[in-house]
Formats: structure tokens, C-alpha cells, sequence
């Protein structure tokens, strides 16, 4: 039976909002949960004992928050529920009785439940203009929450990680460190188990991928097939983490993450020169130099005592922001913008936080204010710069970067790059403090020409506060603020992106947002036992990585039964090996590899491979008679050493990045990203079919199996390209497939008619077998797995 | 057998699933097919299913004038800044109007009063100046709308702000929030397509990012078609790979997929089957759609000669004509060259003598086909032009930049045809009457598709983003 919570004669009393509830205690003995019962639309069973921070916050921060949370201006009723204080004092009292939004024990007199249940919609929670709305599972939730006494957690993820017991649970043999007992903790709870090993061959490749971003190399196949060492894997990681391909794959994720590009952005889009900077992530990665050094001289490399040129270079992380050269800026509103840039970066950078949600009001979702923004804020508002910068003018403030510092100070930048003469000169965007410049204000509404009171530079108090005794007031501070233990964040939201990167999703998926708003852990005691083991371990990354990529878990088969799939849809409890999209540059890298065509080279100016013509004139500025309007044609480079370089190279244009980037899901570099989507498109099935670049690769990998002389027939010249882009055997069935395709295409009566890209590679081969080579391998490129790791 | 059967079940159901990430997830590029109204997921609940009410306008050709045209050449006559020619603009009118720093140090601002006619045409008496004769035969079509404004007051976030609803690059553009809301019309063309043309006059650069998806899944940015014989990126076989070579190779390739998917069970290989069939298609219905062979002398006759040239404006004008018929949800042109610092008579004239006869052309064709019923057609810059002169008075004087009042017109579907919308100060600076936001603007957009800008949401980094931002308020008044 329905019960009706409310007589419609009292409606009209209900239309205000919470102050007043002088209706609420007409229900009479009603049954609340019948009552949402009866319009319950899911099978979903309740949980036994109700979480607060896995099942209620999320309810709350998503459905509530923007009327009864942080946000002061907006917040109704004077009642918000992102504070235990808040959620249970009196709303307010009714014949000198107080009257509560949740009365623990009791979901009968307790208002939210009478408001979220209302048939009223003028009583109705959350209100019908919010166009927010409940399932009846989430009523039911707070209503059982209520039921077993309501009780209160912090946020997760503001709570410092400590250590948690590694579980005892092993599975014979299977278990090769912590990570999978917290693993196959998760997976009997599940009702699942692990799958087997995948075979070796895959193995390789897969961590080939994710600690170097390329293929092994046929050699390191070879011998990893042939070494029978129970320690040969962990050998092969070992040498993995120490190629110097390793830094660039992790400095391409950096890369995302910092905005890096080639051009400063805005309009004329003009160049810049960042690379130098970019080489120093390179060898810092491949130093392994511990995270907290690694961050802090990104942040402060100007400010610290013992700063050096390579300091102050690591410092132009926070100048990889947009900058405009539009001749009607106004420029205190763009450079207001490059500095609230740097404040947002920090945020999802280093905090997994959006702190640019406070930049015009108090954050809707998590306890920052716009003054904290403001003084966040502060910290970064101290650059003698411009927001407007002529054409070809370096920003200030910049390092000089000379020849002389290649052998000196900057030994890892690439010396084919640029500086020939003694005189020549880098100039190289950095950070640097001019004191009492000016002050910073919390600007009203975000807006730039109206400051309200003046802030002092402190960080969010409700991820740590900054104790001004303990910590600078300079990025110095701010950065020891982020590496002190007590921080909650910093080593959480790395180990789970290096996790995201290994794995192909975080532990907390929303590896950009650890706020309420964000995906909650699927394996909270395993991402504190990483943090606090990355912390202990002196910050070390590869030290975590060869942890996750020697564990079991990653070494599972990433085979797909019919039960793993029904129980486990996406991999959560990692029932399986991962198997994900390459992003593109891996895929093209890929490429390049396997046909042997890539160039191995650190660092340097970025390079410009092929891509179709006219993409840049048909929306650049030609160069006038007084004006340059930044680059207007696109100069394929054509050198091998050049066309050939890895992915990460290749120049960033930021209005007009590189079209197979964009496809494949690649960031345009205008803000911070820590997370790429993964689509599936055809506009990608097209790139892969006809790129010039592919066809190249096909053509040169076949050209170059043809002169091989130990491949003799279809069968070995087909194993051989095979294995060099699959790093594995085919199988029968994929052999005479293969085979098949082959001979057709060599009994092709008019081969010639065939065009090919112009490939430098010698070949002496005939036209038919290298036509035919050249497609059957195309299809290889085109294979699922071939661009999956 | 049955294994693989089952894997291709729990694949599309898994999928269905995954493509959460978005409402058109499984459109694929847009492109793949329109079951994203079905999809639904908990972050969608509170948007409800789309469209929320019916539509009135199925797609949309968006005519973009980048760099700005000047409203007091075209559209808004000003005979009061003849009288005034000369005289100085009253601080009272300026009223702290914020100017670019190309004009802000100026020490003077000459009124210039338009050296172009106006006359009032069709029953509605609109007002066109001499250089839109073909767009004034269509006045009785149109509703022009003179109370535009913005906020920005220079290109590159003005462009953006008309795009994506944020000045700062990071949104989705119109056509990628639409083809994320409502999917594709088609099964084998993408429902979001880019067409750029340049005009004679004084460029300003457009970026990609304008009809990027930016958060959205990325099968949802625009898909830039080009003149010429690659019309879409990667779109063309291998150069003397004929066509049953590539069905030969896609065969193997989609059995050796298939192989992979009963090995593996993973749902993605299942939809990259798909993807390389429906790439396979486009290169049967891309060129069937830029082939222009089948029209007849009468359509060059109606959009001019120009319209044989591929990557013209008016070529674009055809191309957009053949995509509505093909079901293309969203074509979005720019035609760039308006930003007439200097000689605003003379860069006008020849930009409008581009862009006159295709765009009235246009109208004029989707009518006789019956497609304007349900296709909506805009055609605007980002903002206005000053009704004061950039720099000293000179004979061949500009205007700058100016977000107060600006005008722009729209047909079709939904739209109220034959009237004039909002009014400006007789100093052409101000809004006297309806002002028309941006938000405004885009919320009416929307509308006019049947959603409700203020539900039409997507979860980013916490929050529900929506292309109105937080403002916006559907234009009842020009609605029909």
C-alpha cells in the first residue's frame, strides 16, 4: 500500500525549503522505508552495514552539496552536510523542541528522510530546479545509514595512509609480493580468482609497454624465451626500468600532465622553446630521481638554497601555461589567467584536486574556499610578467641556456640541438620571485579587475593544514608542505597514476579528482600500502613500478572467460591481465620500431613527422608585411633522423595539434591531464589503414624481411613481421589467414599499379613480393592486438 | 560457437556499460549509429532521456563569420553617425565600455557613420545594407536578431566563448555537446563536420580546438571535410589500391579480429570490427556526398559559380546542403576575414560579395527541398565593430573590436521567419531593447533540438558541466 507522507492541503505550506518545517511532524506513524519501498525500482540488494564514506558521502556531495554544502554564499537553510558538526545540529526548533535533518537511530524523525521521501513537489529533496533526483536505492541507503546510527567518517582521501597489514591470504604459490594479497583479498570476496600467467612472450610485451612505451627488441625476445632462470623476469624488468627509453615514456605522460607544447596558444599560436626543459624530465626519470626532489625543484627550482641551472630549468614547469600575443588583450585579465593556470595545475597535478572550482565561489563539493584558492594562489603571483607578449619575444622571466652549458651545468641536453656558435643562445621560460611586486587578493567572482581582501600565501587546511612556523611562505614551503608525511595526498595520487598507467585504471579511477566528488578506491588498503611504501622507499618510482609490474597480478592472462565477465565487467577486481588501447604514441612508436625505421635519440628541438598537407594554412595568419603571424605552413621534416624520432617528440601545436594525436584521444596540451579517454573510432581505423607513415613502415619492415636471406618463404617472412609487431608467434589459424592473404595479393595480376611511399631503405626485391609483404603487413598494423597493451 | 556467441552478448552489453563515458557513447565517431538514446547510466539520471521535449530543428548549418563582421555595414542601420560623422563618442554612451588594447590608448573616437545604403526589404521591412542584395531577397525568412552581445573583446576568446561557452579553451564546442547529446541522423557519416573557408580580407586564425570535444569522448570533435581529394583525413586507399583490394584486406583483417575476440572476450575488439566496416562505408558515402557531378546547372546558377571551386564558401554552402539531406547532424562552417581594423568598407564589400549569394542561396534551397522546416541555419561573427573609428579619421577608416551589440540571423526550423529581434541606441553602441546573450543564444540553440540546456549535463572532475555554463535563457520571443 502506498502511503502518502503529506496531505496535498498542506503543500503549499511545504514551498519553502528547509526553514520551514513546521509540516514535518504531521506524518504519523508512517513506515519511511516502506514508503520509498514502494516506488523502489531496483534489485539491488542494501548492503548489510552501511558505509558512510563508500555509500553515503557520495550521495550526499553529489545530490545535496551545492544547496547544503562548503559553499557559504549559496548554502540554504543555514544546513550543510559536509561536516559531521553541520549534518547534526538542529535545522532548527518547533515548539521549543529541536528538530534535526539526521537523528541517528531514528530515519522517522529525521527531516532529510521526510524530505527526500516527500510525494510533495514543493517539499521534495533535493528540489525539482536543481533537476537532481534520487533512486530509491539511495533513499533506502540514508535511510538504513539513519537506521544503524548514522555514523560519520572523513573523507578518505583527507585522512593521512598508514601502513595497513598486508591480508594473509595466498593462493598457492601464485602470490609474489603485497600487492597481490590485497589482490586476491578482493577477488574471494568477489567470488573470484586469479587468472593463470600469461605466456611469456605476452608478459614481455606488456612490460615492455608500460615501463618503456616500445616493443622488446627481437634480441630481448629471444632471450628472454631462452632463459629458464626463475629470476629472468625480474632481470628483464631490471633492464626495462634502466634503458633510457623508460624516461621518455614517463616524461610522455609528464608531458600531458604539465601542458607542455611547442607554441604558446592563444591566436597566432606563436613557438616557444620548452624542450630544454623537457629533456630535464627526461633524465630525471631516468636518474630515477626520488618524487619529492623531482616535484620540488619543479616547483621551487628558483627558490631553493642550493639552486643551480638545472634547478632553475626544472623550474619552467610552471610556465608550459598558455600565453597570449593578441594584439587587444588587456593584460592583467591574461596574466591574472597564466597564474590561476599554474594554481589549477597544482591542484590535479600534485593533489588530484579541482581547485579551480573555488576560483569564483567556495568550492561546491569540497572544504575549499575561494580565500584558500586565493592563496594558493599567492604562492605563484609573484613573476615580473607579462600577459601579453610581442611576437617573438621570449616571456621574462627566462635562463640563458649556452653552448658551454652542454658540457657543463645541462649535460643532458642534446647537443645536435641548435647552438653552433659559442655566441648562440637558449632562452628558456623559468620561475622566479621578484619580492613585493604585488599583493594578492581574492578576486571577487573570479573577475580580475575586482580584488577583494588581501590574502597571504597558505594552502587548503583541510588536506593539511600550513603551519607557517613549519613552512615557508614560498614554493619552497608549498612543496614541503606536499612531501610532509602528514599529507594525504601527494604519494596517494602518484601511485595511483603510476598504477593507472601500468594497469590501464587507477585504483581510484578519477586519478584527476581524490576529492568527495571523485571514484572512491576499489582497493583503499592497497593504494595506503603503495603510498606509504613509495613514501618510506624515498620517493622511489621505479622501485613501485617494479613492484606493480612484478607482481602476479599483472602477470596474469588477460583472457576474458565467460565468468570474469559477468562477474567482473571491467576488470575491477582485476580477475584478469590488463589489456588496454595503446595511446598513440606507443602505437606509432610501435610502428616505427618494428619496421626498424625508429630513431633512438634523447631529446632535442620537437620534430615534425608527415601529416597531411594544408592543416596549418587553412587556419593560420599568413605573415604580413610588418607583422610575423606565427607559423603558417606545417614543414614536414624529412630527415630519417628527424620523421623517425619517437612520439614524444613530435611538435605540439596547440591550435592545431597533430590530427592522429587528436584521434586517438591525445590531449590538446591547453590544460593539465593526468587521464586520456580511450575511444574507438572509425576515423581511427582509417588513420591506421591509410597514415602515410604506416604504409611507410609496412613498406620498409617488408623490404627489409625481403632481404633477409634466411626468410626463404611466405611462412617465415609472415612469422617474421609477426613477431617483430606482436611480439609473439601467430597461431595456426592466424598464420593461414595471413598466408592466404599473402598469395592472393602475390598472384595479383597487375602489381605495379600499386603506389608506395618513397621509402629511403635499399631494397633489391621484386615489385610482387614487396607489394604483397607490404599489405599483408599493413594488416598486422591493423590487428586489435596490435595496438593494444 | 556458442562461446563466441555469448562473448558477442555480454561484448555489447559490456559495452553499452563502458560507453558511459558517454551519452553517445556508442555512436563512435558519431559515427556508428543512434542507439545512444537507449544508453542511460547514474550520472545521467538527474538529465533524463534526450531529447527532453519534442524538436523542432533535427540539424543545423552554422554559417561562423570569423573576425567579425561590421553590423553597422550589413545589418543595423545608424543614420544618426552620418549626422555625427566626425563628432566624438559621449563618454555617457561608452559608458566604461572596456576597449582592446588596440584602441584603449586612442585619445579620440571619432564617430564614422556607415558610407554603405540601406534600404528596408519583403514584408517585413528589414533593413540590409547594399552589400547583402541576395540576403535581402530572403528577408522574409530570416530573423535577425540586433541585440547580440558577448563578453569578450578580442578574437581568440571570443570565437571560443560562441563555441564552447567559456572564453578559456577546456569545453566542448555546440556541434560536440549535440552530437554527444542526440548522436547521428546517419549510419555512415559523421554527425559533426567542419567546413573553413578564407575571404579576401584581414585574417584572423581559427583553432581546432573550437570544434573540439575537449571532455566529451573524443569521437564526438567535429570531423573537418576539405576541398580537394582527400576531403577527409586519411579517408583515401593507398594510391592504385583499388577498392576490391581493400574489401580483400578488411575481410582478413575482420576474421583474424575475430579470431582475437573468441581468444580474448574483450568487448573492445567487437566494436573495432565495427569501426572498420563503418570506415569501410564512409569511403563509399564521403565521396557520394562531395561529388558534386549530379548537380544541376540550376544549383551553380543559385550559389554562384564559386560553389564549383572546392573550399570556397559557397562550395561549402552546397556541401552543407548535401549533408542535411544525408542526415548530418551538425555542419559548422567558418568563413574567415572580417576583422576590418582598417578600410571597413572595403574589406565588407568583398567579404560580403563572398558569402551573399551562397548563404541566402542556401536558405533559399533547403526551402524548396523542404529541409528548412527542420534544419536551423545561423549565420554570425563573435562580435561587433565600434560605431567609432580605430585610429584617427581617415577616409578609409576601420572599426575595432565590440561585444555590446552585434547582429545575427537565423532560419528554419523553430525560428520566427520575417522578423527583426532587439534594437540598438541610435549611437548603434548600446542595446536599447531584448538584449540576446551568448548564453542566450546557445540555450535557444539547444532548445530549438528539444533539450533544456540547464539538464543537458556532463560529469568532468566532479561537476556537471553544461555548454551554457551557468547562465542563459531560452529567446522565447523568436521562437515560431
Amino acid at each position: 500500500m502506498d502511503v502518502v507522507l503529506f496531505r496535498k492541503n498542506s503543500m503549499a505550506f511545504l514551498s519553502q525549503r528547509w526553514t520551514l518545517m513546521g509540516m514535518a511532524l504531521i506524518i504519523g506513524v508512517v513506515c519511511l522505508a516502506n514508503l520509498c519501498t514502494s516506488v523502489n525500482d531496483t534489485d539491488k540488494p542494501l548492503p548489510k552495514v552501511v558505509d558512510f564514506n563508500w555509500h553515503i558521502r557520495p550521495i550526499l556531495s553529489d545530490r545535496c552539496f551545492a544547496c547544503h554544502g562548503p559553499d557559504e554564499g549559496k548554502r540554504k537553510a543555514n544546513l550543510r552536510f559536509d561536516t559531521r558538526e553541520g549534518a547534526f545540529s538542529p535545522v532548527d526548533t518547533l515548539n521549543g523542541v529541536p528538530r534535526f535533518a539526521i537523528l541517528p537511530g531514528n530515519p522517522e524523525q529525521s527531516l532529510l528522510v521526510q524530505r527526500i521521501c516527500s510525494s510533495s513537489q514543493d517539499s521534495i529533496m533535493p528540489p525539482l530546479d536543481s533537476h537532481l533526483s534520487l533512486t530509491s536505492y539511495e533513499k533506502q541507503l540514508l535511510i538504513r545509514w539513519i537506521e544503524q546510527g548514522a555514523p560519520w567518517k572523513n573523507h578518505w582521501a583527507f585522512t593521512a595512509p598508514e601502513r595497513p597489514k598486508v591480508p594473509e591470504v595466498a593462493k598457492n604459490g601464485w602470490n609474489q609480493n603485497p600487492i597481490d594479497a590485497f589482490v586476491l583479498e578482493k577477488l574471494t570476496e568477489n567470488d573470484l580468482s586469479p587468472s593463470e600467467e600469461t605466456d611469456k612472450a605476452r608478459l614481455l610485451r606488456r612490460a615492455s609497454f608500460a615501463l618503456t612505451g616500445l616493443p622488446p627488441t627481437p634480441a630481448q625476445l629471444q632471450q628472454f624465451l631462452q632463459h629458464d632462470a626463475p629470476d629472468a623476469y625480474d632481470k628483464v624488468v631490471d633492464d626495462l626500468l634502466n634503458t633510457a627509453a623508460y624516461g621518455e615514456r614517463w616524461t610522455m605522460y609528464w608531458l600531458d600532465l604539465a601542458r607542455y607544447a611547442d607554441t604558446h596558444g592563444y591566436q597566432d599560436d606563436l613557438p616557444r622553446t620548452m624542450w630544454p626543459w623537457r629533456d630535464w624530465v627526461i633524465n630525471a626519470f631516468n636518474k630515477n630521481m626520488p618524487y619529492d626532489q623531482f616535484v620540488t625543484w619543479q616547483l621551487a627550482g628558483d627558490l631553493l638554497p642550493d639552486k643551480s641551472k638545472e634547478t632553475l630549468l626544472a623550474s619552467a614547469f610552471n610556465r608550459n601555461h598558455k600565453i597570449s600575443q593578441e594584439g587587444g588583450v588587456i593584460e592583467e585579465e591574461y596574466r591574472v589567467e597564466y597564474v590561476a593556470d599554474r594554481t589549477n595545475t597544482f591542484g590535479k597535478a600534485f593533489l588530484g584536486l579541482t581547485l579551480e572550482c573555488a576560483r569564483c565561489h567556495d568550492h561546491k563539493y569540497d572544504p575549499i574556499s575561494t580565500r584558500e584558492y586565493y592563496s594558493t594562489f599567492a604562492f605563484f603571483n609573484n613573476l615580473d610578467e607579462r600577459g601579453f607578449v610581442p611576437n617573438l619575444e621570449t616571456p621574462k622571466p627566462y635562463m640563458v641556456i649556452s653552448a658551454a652549458d652542454y658540457d657543463g651545468s645541462l649535460p643532458f641536453l642534446n647537443k645536435r640541438s641548435g647552438l653552433k656558435k659559442p655566441q648562440d643562445t637558449i632562452l628558456q621560460m623559468v620561475m622566479q620571485d621578484s619580492i613585493g611586486l604585488r599583493n594578492t587578493y581574492r578576486l571577487v567572482r573570479g573577475k580580475y579587475d575586482q580584488p577583494g581582501e588581501m590574502v597571504t600565501p597558505t594552502l587548503p587546511a583541510a588536506v593539511l593544514p600550513f603551519d607557517t612556523l613549519t613552512f615557508q611562505q614560498n614554493r619552497l614551503g608549498m612543496s614541503q608542505w606536499l612531501f610532509s608525511p602528514a599529507n594525504p595526498l601527494t604519494a596517494r595520487v602518484w601511485v595511483n597514476r603510476l598504477w593507472q598507467e601500468v594497469f590501464g585504471r587507477g585504483i581510484v579511477q578519477t586519478s584527476e579528482n581524490f576529492g568527495v566528488q571523485g571514484a572512491l578506491p576499489s582497493h583503499p588498503e592497497l593504494l595506503d600500502w603503495l603510498a606509504v611504501e613509495f613514501r618510506e622507499s624515498g620517493w622511489d618510482i621505479k622501485h613501485i613500478l617494479r613492484l606493480m609490474v612484478t607482481s602476479a597480478t599483472f602477470k596474469q592472462s588477460a583472457v576474458a572467460n565467460q565468468d570474469r565477465l559477468a562477474k567482473d565487467p571491467e576488470n575491477n577486481w582485476l580477475s584478469r591481465g590488463p589489456r588496454v588501447r595503446m595511446p598513440y604514441e606507443f602505437l606509432r612508436d610501435n610502428i616505427l620500431s618494428s619496421s626498424g625505421l625508429l630513431v633512438q635519440e634523447l631529446g632535442g628541438p620537437s620534430v615534425k613527422p608527415w601529416q597531411p598537407p594544408g592543416l596549418w594554412e587553412e587556419i593560420s595568419t599568413e605573415k604580413t608585411a610588418n607583422a610575423f603571424r606565427g607559423e603558417y605552413s606545417y614543414v614536414t621534416d624529412t630527415l630519417p633522423e628527424k620523421k623517425y624520432r619517437r612520439s614524444l617528440y613530435t611538435y605540439q601545436r596547440r591550435t592545431i595539434p597533430p590530427p592522429t594525436h587528436l584521434t586517438f584521444d591525445a590531449p590538446m596540451r591547453d590544460n593539465c591531464e593526468v587521464r586520456r579517454t580511450r575511444s574507438n573510432t572509425p576515423l581511427q581505423a582509417l588513420v591506421l589503414l591509410h597514415d602515410k607513415q604506416v604504409l611507410e613502415a609496412a613498406d620498409a619492415l617488408a623490404a627489409l624481411l625481403l632481404q633477409d636471406p634466411q626468410l626463404t618463404n611466405p611462412t617465415d617472412l609472415l612469422n617474421a613481421a609477426f613477431q617483430r609487431i606482436m611480439t609473439r608467434a601467430p597461431d595456426p589459424t592466424e598464420m593461414r589467414l595471413l598466408v592466404q592473404y599473402f598469395e592472393n595479393e602475390r598472384a595479383r595480376p597487375d602489381p605495379d599499379t600499386l603506389q608506395k611511399p618513397s621509402v629511403s631503405t635499399q631494397k633489391n626485391t621484386t615489385p610482387k613480393d614487396q607489394n604483397a609483404l607490404m599489405l599483408t603487413i599493413t594488416v598486422i598494423y591493423n590487428m586489435d592486438e596490435a595496438i593494444v597493451m | 560457437m556458442e562461446e563466441l556467441k555469448y562473448h558477442l552478448n555480454v561484448n555489447r552489453r559490456t559495452f553499452l556499460h563502458r560507453s558511459a563515458i558517454g551519452i553517445g557513447g556508442l555512436a563512435l565517431g558519431a559515427l556508428l549509429q543512434d542507439s545512444c538514446k537507449s544508453a542511460h547510466d547514474n550520472s545521467r539520471l538527474s538529465m533524463g532521456a534526450l531529447p527532453h521535449f519534442p524538436p523542432k530543428a533535427k540539424r543545423i548549418i552554422y554559417l561562423f563569420q570569423s573576425g567579425a563582421p561590421s553590423q553597422l555595414e550589413l545589418y543595423d542601420w545608424k543614420p544618426k553617425l552620418r549626422d555625427l560623422n566626425g563628432q566624438e563618442l559621449p563618454a555617457s554612451v561608452r559608458n566604461g565600455q572596456r576597449l582592446t588594447g588596440m584602441t584603449a590608448n586612442q585619445k579620440s573616437f571619432p564617430l564614422v557613420g556607415s558610407k554603405v545604403d540601406f534600404k528596408q526589404y519583403g514584408q517585413s521591412g528589414s533593413w540590409f545594407s547594399d552589400l547583402l542584395p541576395h540576403t535581402a531577397k530572403i528577408a522574409d525568412d530570416l530573423c535577425i536578431i540586433k541585440s547580440m552581445h558577448t563578453e569578450a573583446i578580442n578574437h581568440d576568446p571570443a570565437v571560443t566563448f560562441f563555441q564552447t561557452g567559456n572564453q578559456q579553451p577546456g569545453r566542448p564546442s555546440i556541434g560536440s555537446w549535440l552530437s554527444y547529446g542526440l548522436g547521428s541522423e546517419n549510419s555512415n557519416l559523421p554527425a559533426f563536420v567542419v567546413l573553413l573557408s578564407r575571404g579576401k580580407g584581414n585574417i584572423q586564425p581559427l583553432a581546432s580546438r573550437v570544434w573540439g570535444s575537449a571532455f566529451l569522448p573524443s569521437e564526438h570533435q567535429g570531423v573537418q571535410f576539405r576541398g580537394g581529394a582527400d576531403p577527409v583525413l586519411y579517408l583515401n586507399n593507398a594510391e592504385g589500391l583499388d577498392s576490391l583490394s581493400r574489401r580483400k584486406m578488411l575481410d582478413v583483417l575482420s576474421q583474424l579480429n575475430h579470431h582475437q575476440l573468441e581468444k580474448f572476450g574483450d568487448p573492445e575488439i567487437s566494436a573495432r570490427i565495427s569501426q572498420y566496416e563503418m570506415a569501410h562505408r564512409m569511403q563509399t558515402s564521403v565521396p557520394d556526398l562531395t561529388d558534386l557531378s549530379d548537380e544541376p546547372d540550376s544549383t551553380f546558377k543559385l550559389y554562384g559559380a564559386e560553389a564549383m571551386i572546392p573550399g570556397t564558401y559557397a562550395a561549402n554552402c552546397l556541401l552543407a546542403r548535401r549533408m542535411c539531406e544525408r542526415g548530418v547532424r551538425f555542419v559548422q562552417l567558418y568563413n574567415m576575414g572580417w576583422d576590418a581594423h582598417s578600410d571597413v568598407t572595403g574589406m565588407t564589400s568583398r567579404l560580403a560579395k563572398d558569402v551573399d549569394q551562397a548563404s541566402a542561396a542556401l536558405v533559399t534551397d533547403l526551402k524548396q527541398r523542404g529541409l528548412l522546416e527542420d534544419t536551423l541555419v545561423v549565420w554570425g561573427g563573435e562580435f561587433g565593430r565600434t560605431n567609432f573609428s580605430q585610429g584617427l579619421m581617415a577616409d578609409n577608416f576601420g572599426r575595432d573590436h565590440h561585444p555590446r551589440c552585434f547582429t545575427i540571423w537565423m532560419a528554419g526550423a523553430g525560428i520566427k521567419a520575417g522578423i527583426t529581434y532587439g534594437e540598438t541606441d541610435d549611437f548603434g553602441y548600446n542595446i536599447v531593447q531584448n538584449p540576446v546573450h551568448v548564453h542566450d543564444f546557445q540555450a535557444t540553440l539547444l532548445h530549438l533540438f528539444g533539450i533544456d540546456h540547464e539538464r543537458f549535463v556532463f560529469p568532468y572532475q566532479g561537476r556537471r558541466f553544461r555548454l551554457t555554463d551557468v547562465s542563459g535563457s531560452v529567446v522565447h520571443d523568436i521562437l515560431s
